[in-house]
């Protein structure tokens, strides 16, 4: 007896610390006393905020100690698991949960740096909407290795003084043409950027349903002939010409604010109505979707192979899916993020207080979000933020 | 234990920077395992070669940092040239000298919103000019790197002019001056034929840091540089974050190639003194005596206060902005003031002070201590520091940090100290410790050492002697040198990024974060934050000495 606990003693850690997700009771017992560094987009006020709501929530609930590691870019932590594993730190490493995006996840998957399955296991995951973005991310299949918390479906924001809602990326164009340096999006490999330039494709593309297919089996330039057509009428409208864009997303208030442009791109429906709340745009920013809709994605949360604190991510991954938790996430004067839950799958009086929630001036209700397009296979992304580089990011 | 502090000390400053360059050789040749890649091989070097970016970035490197060294010196020489022993010139060091600690990134993000189209600048303007809209002009971020140049020269200027006001009394200036005032030179030729040449053989490392420094720095950058492309420096950052990992490979090639277009730009450089010499003696011995004297003067003038300004009124305009209830174009100041921003990013306000303020202290009270045992080593040895020695110390500011600090990262985490902050501040020690120490060699060697005799022949040991006269004695110069260590630390951006693994965050790193967001509000809370916490070291280094030696007139300053 005694020598097999010192055999165990000799065996890699991981095979004594290993968490077993589907016992949730010695998981929120494990949890307990555990810091996660949770390494998120820090560019944002509001989620910065949230996150530190969030924090004070799970700390004083369960007894896990949250802090948020604030990126300019979520890749830094994807790199940061990347080296540990290079220089063989698998058991204690800097990350604990990532708030990952398609093309991270699907390099992360890949490269066997990920933890689980274990989604599946939490016990909020049964409120949790039965959806395409939900399961399949950017092409590449969920398969219980990230957990989602926030859903966002691509709008225009237009400031009512000086623009109206159009009716397709064709009438954008037009309209940029008619109003010179009065549109922008993120420069590309910008989340938002990307997004764009998807919306784009999705919408000019003769047949869509190519692009959920990886990028290898189909013929690039041909398919994404249109694509570089518009973008090369459209570039030459845009703010400062083309030469120069936005870093992100939440950059585009300062310039809307600052009377620099009238409409530019958001990822989700209530972040307009968010930043107004925040003094950050003029009250008159309102939001639009054109008639053939707009592609939606889910934001997710993964939990590295070698995060010492597997247990306690995996307790702020469920807290994150809890009604209280989504409902904050919703409403607009905190982070204006669409909730993953299914309102069907929650008690009565948590749907009601969803249904009660004031969604903002600049947010357009459900219904008039009109069709989720879905996101094309993550190949594809990578492949036209690689050739709008080299069109028109280095010239 | 004295003996071995010169080694350690030049372990701690130079250990770093070696080990961080063998590690990015590694991934330039092609050799990074966790990535599947075994070398040698040229597949990093092929790939930063097809980069299409390339010769933009390398050409805004070059230069963006020749442009900033020269200009930053032009107009210290000019600003010394005309004014140096006057009246004004004690307002313009007066007002200079605070710039110094401010950090970098504070600056920049001041300077953004005073030149952007709808910055300041543009508000004066537009009831003038009749502009509705802002005009749609490429600033910052303009394709030269222009705004990123005024932004460096704003902030090498008031380094460079300390650097050569130390520089002066050993040139022997105003002798040198009085005697080509009598044969009847101007103010600026005079200074120029007599006083530059040695000076400037003084003020060249210096010199070099800025020309290093303006050709790799990250931070400045990213808020005012151009992003299509990048400079090169940002893109290697970028490079080390990129999803796909073996654009690491890339990244230490590039850093590889940031070092050698650095050191290219310091040959040219020093090719550029020869010329300069060489034309100059022919000047000086030509005894023309020069007839611009009057536009050079303002001119020297204009320079040192605009670029003063220039950061004054950016810091002021972040002031504004952290304040500011909502605050659109054209309006020259906000619709209502608030606390509200201030408020919600006190928590965070709150821990990366503290964070800030101990990887500070720690740097410095290591950086200071490896340099008082150092002079004391020198003094109590009786051997000075050569040539070299001064070499050494210049040589971590003078490699870009792009070139070792992410090859240092992989290097800490190989030998498992990547977490916590330990390694931030052994990274921070490397840039503190050479400006502590050249901020404190001059005055404690310049201490007048009858006062070791006399406290020796009164049967005092060497430690007492240090403990019980010297430091008493110097207690203000390792003050403003503690202040200068302090203010170094605190503007640090790609350290404590790199080194931290993000568990260390830095009002620093906070607010070049939030940079990317555009919340000027956020941005000017952070960015003031950091200003105070290099600032305030410079007043309690001020003020200790007056309030301990209040009764002891000699010892004041």
């Amino acid at each position: 007896m005694r020598s097999l606990c010192l055999l165990a003693l000799l065996l890699p850690a991981p095979a004594l610390a290993e968490t077993d997700p589907a016992d949730w009771d010695s998981v929120l017992e494990e949890a307990r006393g555990q810091t996660v560094y949770w390494h998120a987009w820090g560019g944002s006020t509001a989620t910065n905020e949230f996150i530190a709501w969030l924090s004070d929530k799970v700390s004083d609930e369960t007894g896990v100690t949250l802090e948020h590691v604030k990126l300019t870019d979520t890749a830094d932590a994807v790199t940061r698991v990347l080296s540990e594993k290079q220089a063989g730190e698998d058991e204690d490493g800097a990350v604990d949960l990532i708030w990952i995006n398609g093309a991270n996840f699907a390099s992360m998957k890949q490269g066997d740096l990920l933890f689980g399955p274990w989604s599946e296991d939490l016990p909020n995951q049964e409120l949790v909407v039965d959806e395409g973005v939900i399961t399949n991310d950017f092409g590449t299949l969920v398969d219980g290795l990230e957990s989602p918390w926030a859903k966002a479906q691509f709008v225009f924001m237009y400031d009512s003084t000086d623009a109206e809602p159009l009716a397709d990326m064709e009438g954008l164009a037009d309209w940029a043409a008619a109003n010179p340096g009065r549109f922008t999006f993120p420069q590309p490999p910008d989340f938002l950027g990307n997004t764009f330039l998807k919306q784009a494709l999705v919408s000019l593309v003769e047949d869509p349903a190519v692009l959920q297919d990886p990028v290898e089996n189909h013929d690039f330039d041909a398919v994404t002939a249109p694509l570089w057509a518009y973008l090369d009428a459209l570039t030459p409208d845009l703010w400062r010409q083309g030469r120069s864009y936005p870093a992100t997303g939440p950059a585009q208030f300062q310039l809307i604010a600052d009377d620099e442009i009238d409409m530019a791109p958001s990822l989700s429906p209530s972040e307009a109505s968010t930043a107004t709340a925040n003094l950050q745009l003029p009250d008159t920013v309102r939001t639009f979707v054109p008639e053939s809709g707009t592609i939606g994605n889910a934001s997710f949360v993964a939990i590295p192979y070698n995060s010492g604190s597997k247990a306690g991510a995996m307790v702020v991954a469920n807290a994150l899916l809890s009604p209280e938790v989504q409902l904050r996430a919703q409403d607009p004067d905190v982070l204006g993020y669409g909730t993953v839950l299914d309102m069907d799958r929650l008690d009565p009086s948590d749907a009601q207080a969803f249904a009660d929630l004031d969604l903002g001036p600049a947010t357009l209700a459900p219904a008039d979000l009109g069709e989720v397009l879905a996101e094309p296979h993550a190949s594809w992304s990578a492949a036209i933020e690689t050739a709008w580089t080299s069109k028109y990011g280095t010239r | 234990m004295l003996r071995f502090l010169p080694a350690l000390t030049l372990l701690a400053l130079l250990g770093p920077v070696a080990a961080g360059l063998a590690g990015a050789i590694l991934p330039a040749a092609g050799h990074l395992p966790a990535a599947g890649f075994e070398g040698p091989s040229t597949l990093a070097l092929e790939r930063l070669w097809a980069w299409p970016g390339l010769s933009a970035a390398s050409r805004l490197s070059l230069t963006s940092g020749l442009l900033s060294a020269g200009l930053s010196l032009g107009i210290v020489v000019l600003i010394v040239a005309v004014w140096s022993g006057t009246r004004a010139f004690g307002l313009l060091q007066r007002l200079l000298s605070p710039l110094l600690s401010v950090p970098h990134a504070a600056a920049a993000f001041g300077l953004a919103f005073l030149i952007s189209p709808s910055g300041w600048i543009a508000r004066l303007i537009a009831p003038l000019a009749g502009w509705e809209r802002p005009p749609d002009l490429l600033i910052p971020g303009d394709p030269m790197g222009l705004a990123m140049v005024a932004g460096q020269v704003a902030k090498e200027v008031p380094f460079l002019l300390l650097m050569t006001l130390a520089a002066l009394p050993q040139a022997q200036a105003a002798p040198a001056m009085q005697i080509a005032r009598t044969l009847g030179y101007g103010r600026v030729a005079g200074w120029l034929k007599t006083v530059f040449p040695q000076v400037y053989a003084q003020i060249r490392l210096p010199v070099y840091v800025v020309l290093a420094y303006s050709m790799s720095v990250v931070d400045v950058a990213m808020i005012l540089g151009p992003s299509r492309p990048p400079t090169l420096s940002v893109q290697i950052v970028e490079w080390m974050g990129a999803p796909d990992l073996s654009m690491r490979m890339v990244a230490g090639a590039a850093a590889i190639w940031q070092l050698l277009l650095v050191l290219g730009a310091i040959a040219v450089w020093r090719m550029g003194e020869l010329c300069v010499a060489r034309l100059g003696r022919a000047w000086v011995m030509s005894g023309r005596r020069s007839a611009a004297e009057p536009v050079l003067r303002t001119a020297g003038f204009g320079f040192g206060v605009l670029s003063a300004a220039a950061v004054l009124f950016g810091l002021f305009g972040l002031a504004v902005w952290s304040m500011a209830g909502f605050w659109s174009w054209p309006d020259l100041l906000p619709d209502g003031m608030t606390a509200r921003t201030w408020m919600r990013q006190g928590p965070a306000l709150h821990s990366t002070t503290i964070d800030t303020i101990l990887v500070a202290l720690s740097s410095t009270a290591l950086a200071v201590a490896l340099t008082i045992g150092c002079l004391e080593a020198e003094h109590r040895s009786g051997r000075k520091a050569g040539r070299t020695a001064t070499w050494l110390l210049y040589l971590p500011l003078i490699v870009p940090q792009t070139a070792f600090l992410p090859g240092l990262q992989t290097l800490l985490l190989s030998i498992g100290a990547d977490i916590g902050r330990p390694p931030v501040i052994a990274a921070h020690l490397v840039f503190v410790l050479p400006y502590v120490f050249l901020s404190l060699g001059d005055p404690w060697r310049a201490w007048d050492s009858r006062h070791a005799t006399a406290a020796a022949a009164l049967g005092a040991t060497p430690a007492r002697t240090l403990w019980r006269v010297r430091l008493p004695m110097l207690l203000a110069p390792v003050l403003t040198a503690t202040a200068v260590g302090l203010a170094v630390s605190v503007g640090q951006y790609l350290p404590t990024l790199l080194m931290g693994g993000g568990r260390v965050a830095t009002l620093t790193t906070e607010a070049v974060a939030l940079a990317s967001g555009g919340d000027r509000r956020a941005i000017g809370v952070f960015s003031l934050a950091q200003t105070a916490a290099a600032l305030l070291p410079f007043a309690l280094a001020l003020a200790l000495p007056a309030l301990a030696f209040r009764n002891r007139r000699g010892l004041h300053g």
